[in-house]
C-alpha cells in the first residue's frame, strides 16, 4: 500500500491540512460515510495547534464569535468522554480577573450576557478570587468564573481525531505539500494528483497561497512554559485587559494569560503582533509579557521557565474565521482564519461545513462565517 | 600555619548536617544518605547522572525554592534542602 | 566589588580554553570578564584543581590567571543572547543581569554521552564525568565497589581517580575492540601521552581488570544499584558495586553557540583559523569545536585570546602546536567508535527521556524528533532533550531542532530585560 500511486486516487472530500480544524474537520466527514483524505506537509498538529495555548473558551466579541465557540466548547464537552488521557482535556475553568472598578463593571457586564445565554459563570468578589487562587496579587477587585471553559493539549487533539477519522476509512497523506488545483484535483510537491468532489482548505496562514480569495492576516503570538510547579495556579486565568489587547488591530500588544498544565507546568502568555513573519523568539516581547504577568502574578518571577516559543494565528479582518464555500470555486471550502480560537471552534468548524456539503441543517447560523461575506470594515 | 577546614551547618529534609566548605549540595545529600533527590513524572527515585548542570536530575528545593540544580550549588551556613 | 556592565571581552566557560582566552586577551591588554556557572573555575577537568599547590598544567594556568586582571564570575548561566546588540543575558542564585562585549569567547566544553540500558535511571548509577564532579566536591568512595564502563581515555583517568579516593574498581568496561584502542595508545605514546598519563593509567590497571569489548547491559537493584550487569562477548555476568561510572564519550555543548547564531558542521561549532565563527564577534575554543582534550583545548583558548585581543600574528605562530592537537582528536574517534550492539541495550520499557520518562517503546515507531516532542513529550523537561535528544540522534538518526531561549532553563525574571543601556557603553 506504501507506494500506491497517488495519481489513481480520487476522494468525495479531499482536507488539506493536518491541525486541529483540519483534523475535526476529516474525522467529522469520515464519521459521515464521506471517503475522505487528508493531505498534511509536517506533523499532524505541529503548525500553529501546537503553537497556542490550548484554551476551550467561550467568548463575546460579538453575537457570531459566541454561538460559533459555545456551540464548539458544548461538543468538546460531548467528545472528552472518549479522549484518551494524553488529549489532557482538563474542565479547569477560567477566570476573568478585574484590576479595578470599571473592569469590575464589564465583569457583570458578561456575568449578565452569559446568563441569558445559559453559560454557567459566577462572579468572584476580592476575598474568593484571593481564595480561588492565592498567588495572584491582593488587591484585585475580583472575577468572573467560567465554569466550563477547559484546557486540552490540541497537538495530540488532533492526532485522537485523525485517528478517528482513519478508524471511519479516512486516508492520511503526510509528508506531502499541495502545491495547487486544477480542475477538481489537487497536484501535490512530487508531481502527483488527487481527484476530490470537494476540496477544505484547512492549512491556517498558508491557505492564502492557494486561494486568492482569502484574507488572512499572521499575528505572531509568544509563549514560555515553566517547570512543574503543581498547584500553583488553578484556572486558566485572563485579565479582562486581554480584550483590549485582542481587539487592537494594528499595535503590538501583550497581557497577562497563565493556564495550569496537567502536568503542573504553567504556560504564561500572551501577546499579539502584527506583519511580521520571522518565527523567532523576540525577547523584548517576552520582557513585556511577563512583567504584565508579574504585576498579577508576583510569584511567577522565581520560577524556572522552560522553554518560549512563537506562532502564527490566523486572522482575518472581522475577527471571526472563514467556513465555507470559497467565492472562486463552488467545491472548494474554506475552514481557516480562526485567530486565537482555533483550538475551541475547531469543533464547531467541523460541524458547519459538513452541514454545508450534505446539506444538512445547522444548529447555529452559518452567515456569519460565510467566505462570501463583506466585512465590516471597522479595522 | 595550616587552617582548618571550615564546617558548614545547614539542613537536609529538616535534619541537620555538617560539610565541609566548598561542598556541593549534591554530594551532601549523597553522604547523608538519601536515594531520591527527587522523584520522577513516574514516580522513580533519581540521583544526578551528569554532575555537572546538564541533565537536572540532580533538581531538589533550596530555601523554598523549587528545581534548584543541587550539583551547581555549594552548601552554605543555614540553607533548607528538601528532596523527593 | 560592581560587576561590570560591559568588557570588551567576555568569556563563556572557565574551562582550559576559557581561561587559557581569558589571560591571553587580558595580557594583551583587553578588559576580560569570564563566566562559568559552576561554583568554581575550572571547567570539568580541572574540577577542584584551583587551590592544588601541585605543579601540574592546571596550577601553572591557574596562577597565571589569578595574576591576571580578568574579572571572574563564578555561578553564572547564560540565558540568553543577542548577536546583533552584543549583549549577554547572565543570571546567577541571586540576581540576574545583562553584559554587552565587543568580542566573545564561547569554551561552552562538552557534556557526556550517555545511551539508555535497563535500569539506567536507577540512584548510583552516574556518569563517569559526573562520579568523579561529585567525588571532587568532596564524595567519600573510601571503600565503595564502582563499576566504570562505556568508552574512551576518560574511564581510565576516573578509574584511576576513583582509586586514589579508596575505592575499588572491580572492572573497568571498555566497549571498543583492544585492537583498535592499542592502536590509539602506540600513537599515543608517540606525540601525546600527556591527557592519558601513563602513571594513572598504570595505577587504574594494577588491580582493576580493563577489559574491551565489554559493556554493561542492564543495571539491578531494588531502590538502588546493587549490581551491573556486564556483557563481554557470550560471557556475561552480575558485578556487584555500590556505584556504576557509565559514560559513552563527550559531545560538544553547541546550544549557546547556535543561539547566537555560528554555524555549525557535523554537530560541532564551525571556526576558522582564528577560531572565528560565522558570527564577526563570535569565537570559539575548546571542546565546543571539536572533542579533542585538554591540549587542544589550551591551545585554542590561546589562539581565541590573542585573535579577539587583535594580535593575529601572534594568534599564528601557535598554529602548528594546534594542529598536533587536532590530529590527536581524530585518532580519538577512530579508536573508540561506538559498536553497533549498543543500540540494542534499550528494551521497549527503558526510559529513554528521563525529564518526561518517555521510554523506547514508545518512541521507536515514531518517523521524527518534532512528532516525538508533540506527541509524547520527550525532551521537553528541564534538561531541554540535551540527554536524550544526543541518544536519538544516535539511536534512530533525529536531529535536534533548532534552539530557543531561554538556553538553559532560568527564572522568569531572568528573561526581562532591563534596557537598551549596554549598546551605548560600548566605544
Amino acid at each position: 500500500m506504501g507506494n500506491l500511486s497517488l495519481t489513481s486516487l480520487s476522494f468525495d472530500i479531499v482536507v488539506l491540512g493536518g491541525g486541529i480544524v483540519g483534523t475535526a474537520c476529516a474525522r467529522e466527514f469520515a464519521e459521515a460515510g464521506l471517503r475522505t483524505a487528508l493531505i498534511e506537509s509536517a506533523e499532524i498538529g505541529g503548525g500553529a495547534t501546537a503553537a497556542g495555548m490550548g484554551h476551550i473558551a467561550v467568548m463575546d466579541d460579538s453575537e457570531a464569535q459566541f454561538a460559533l465557540t459555545r456551540y464548539s466548547q458544548l461538543l468538546w464537552k460531548e467528545a472528552a468522554e472518549r479522549f484518551p488521557p494524553d488529549v489532557e482535556f482538563s474542565p479547569s475553568g477560567a477566570l476573568w480577573v478585574a484590576a479595578d472598578e470599571t473592569e469590575m463593571r464589564e465583569v457583570f457586564r458578561k456575568q449578565h450576557y452569559y446568563i441569558q445565554r445559559g453559560v454557567p459563570v459566577e462572579v468572584l468578589d476580592a476575598r474568593s478570587l484571593a481564595e480561588a487562587e492565592p498567588n495572584l496579587r491582593p488587591g484585585l477587585e475580583g472575577a468572573l468564573l467560567v465554569k466550563e471553559d477547559a484546557v486540552v493539549y490540541p497537538p495530540c487533539a488532533a492526532r485522537f481525531f485523525i485517528t478517528e477519522a482513519q478508524q471511519h476509512g479516512a486516508t492520511l497523506i503526510l509528508g506531502k505539500r499541495a502545491v495547487g488545483t486544477r480542475g477538481n484535483t489537487v497536484q501535490l510537491d512530487d508531481g502527483s494528483y488527487i481527484a476530490y468532489g470537494n476540496l477544505v482548505i484547512a492549512n491556517g496562514i498558508v491557505a492564502q497561497s492557494l486561494t486568492s480569495s482569502v484574507q488572512l492576516e499572521p499575528r505572531k503570538g509568544h509563549l514560555v512554559i515553566t517547570d512543574r510547579y503543581p498547584g500553583f495556579v488553578s484556572h486558566q486565568i485572563i485579565e479582562l485587559g486581554y480584550l483590549k489587547s485582542a481587539h487592537s488591530i494594528q499595535s503590538d500588544s501583550v497581557a497577562f494569560n497563565v493556564q495550569p498544565r496537567p502536568s503542573g507546568q504553567i504556560l504564561i502568555g500572551s501577546s499579539r503582533q502584527y506583519g511580521l513573519d520571522d518565527s523567532a523568539v523576540d525577547m523584548k516581547i517576552v520582557s513585556a509579557m511577563l512583567r504584565r504577568a508579574f504585576e498579577y502574578m508576583p510569584g511567577l518571577r522565581r520560577l524556572s521557565a522552560i522553554r518560549s516559543w512563537t506562532g502564527f494565528r490566523a486572522a482575518t479582518p472581522d475577527k471571526l474565521p472563514l467556513i465555507g464555500p470559497s467565492p472562486e470555486a463552488e467545491n472548494i471550502y474554506l475552514a481557516t482564519g480562526h485567530e486565537g480560537l482555533g483550538i475551541t471552534t475547531s469543533l464547531g468548524t467541523a460541524k458547519l461545513l459538513a452541514d454545508m456539503i450534505l446539506g444538512r441543517r445547522s444548529a447555529i447560523a452559518k452567515d456569519p462565517y460565510l467566505p462570501s461575506r463583506s466585512y465590516a470594515l471597522h479595522a | 600555619m595550616r587552617s582548618m577546614p571550615e564546617i558548614i551547618t545547614f539542613s537536609i529534609n529538616g535534619s541537620p548536617v555538617r560539610v565541609s566548605g566548598g561542598t556541593s549540595v549534591a554530594t551532601a545529600i549523597l553522604i547523608s544518605g538519601e536515594t531520591a533527590f527527587r522523584r520522577s513524572v513516574s514516580g522513580e527515585p533519581r540521583t544526578p547522572l551528569c554532575g555537572m548542570g546538564v541533565c537536572f536530575e540532580c533538581r531538589v528545593t533550596i530555601n523554598g525554592l523549587q528545581h534548584c540544580l543541587s550539583c551547581q550549588t555549594v552548601c552554605q551556613d543555614g540553607m533548607e534542602v528538601q528532596t523527593g | 566589588m560592581k560587576r561590570r556592565q560591559f568588557a570588551s571581552v567576555v568569556v563563556v566557560g572557565a574551562g582550559p580554553a576559557g581561561l587559557a582566552a581569558a589571560i591571553r586577551a587580558s595580557e594583551s591588554g583587553r578588559q576580560v570578564t569570564v563566566l562559568d556557572d559552576n561554583p568554581s573555575a575550572g571547567g570539568q577537568i580541572w574540577r577542584g584543581e584551583k587551590d592544588r599547590r601541585s605543579g601540574n598544567d592546571a596550577s601553572a594556568w591557574f596562577q597565571k590567571f589569578r595574576t591576571c586582571p580578568a574579572e571572574m564570575i563564578t555561578g553564572a548561566r547564560l540565558i540568553h543572547g543577542d548577536p546583533e546588540r552584543r549583549i549577554l543575558s547572565v543570571e546567577t542564585r541571586q540576581e540576574f543581569f545583562e553584559i554587552g562585549y565587543d568580542k566573545l569567547i564561547l569554551a561552552t566544553g562538552a557534556r557526556e554521552f550517555f545511551l539508555p540500558f535497563p535500569g539506567w535511571t536507577l540512584p548510583n548509577v552516574m556518569g563517569v564525568g559526573g562520579l568523579q564532579a561529585l567525588v571532587k566536591s568532596g564524595l567519600p568512595v573510601d571503600g565503595k565497589r564502582i563499576v566504570v564502563a562505556g568508552t574512551g581515555p576518560l574511564l581510565l583517568a576516573a578509574a584511576a581517580y576513583f582509586r586514589k579516593h579508596g575505592a575499588i574498581v572491580p572492572v573497568i568496561a571498555e566497549q571498543a575492540e583492544w585492537r583498535s584502542v592499542a592502536g590509539f595508545g602506540i600513537r599515543l605514546s608517540k606525540n601525546l601521552g600527556k591527557l592519558f598519563q601513563a602513571r594513572s593509567l598504570r595505577l587504574a590497571l594494577r588491580s582493576s581488570r580493563y577489559t574491551f569489548s565489554t559493556w554493561v547491559e542492564a543495571a539491578h537493584g531494588k531502590d538502588r544499584l546493587e549490581n551491573a550487569q556486564v556483557r563481554t562477548g557470550a560471557k556475561v555476568w552480575r558485578e556487584p558495586c555500590d556505584y556504576l561510572a557509565v559514560g559513552y564519550g563527550l559531545k560538544p555543548n553547541i546550544e549557546l553557540p547556535v543561539l547566537m547564531g555560528c554555524r555549525t558542521q557535523s554537530g560541532v561549532v564551525a571556526v576558522d583559523e582564528f577560531q572565528q565563527t560565522s558570527q564577526e564577534h563570535i569565537y570559539c575554543a575548546g571542546e565546543c569545536t571539536g572533542i579533542g582534550g585538554v591540549d587542544k583545548s589550551l591551545i585554542e583558548g590561546e589562539i581565541t585570546g590573542l585573535a579577539a585581543a587583535g594580535l593575529k600574528d601572534s594568534a599564528r605562530r601557535l598554529f602548528a602546536k594546534r594542529r598536533k592537537t587536532r590530529q590527536f582528536a581524530n585518532v580519538l574517534d577512530r579508536a573508540f567508535a561506538l559498536r553497533p550492539e549498543l543500540r540494542q541495550l534499550p528494551l521497549d520499557g527503558t526510559i529513554v527521556c528521563r525529564c518526561e520518562d518517555v521510554r523506547w517503546g514508545r518512541l521507536r515507531p515514531m518517523n521524527s524528533w518534532r512528532s516525538a516532542k508533540l506527541e509524547s513529550r520527550c525532551g521537553m523537561g528541564p534538561c531541554q532533550g540535551r540527554v536524550c535528544g544526543q541518544i536519538l540522534e544516535f539511536l534512530l538518526g533525529w536531529h535536534p531542532e533548532s534552539v530557543r531561549p531561554p538556553v538553559f532553563p532560568a527564572r522568569l525574571e531572568s528573561l526581562t530585560q532591563d534596557s537598551e543601556m549596554k549598546e551605548s557603553l560600548r566605544t
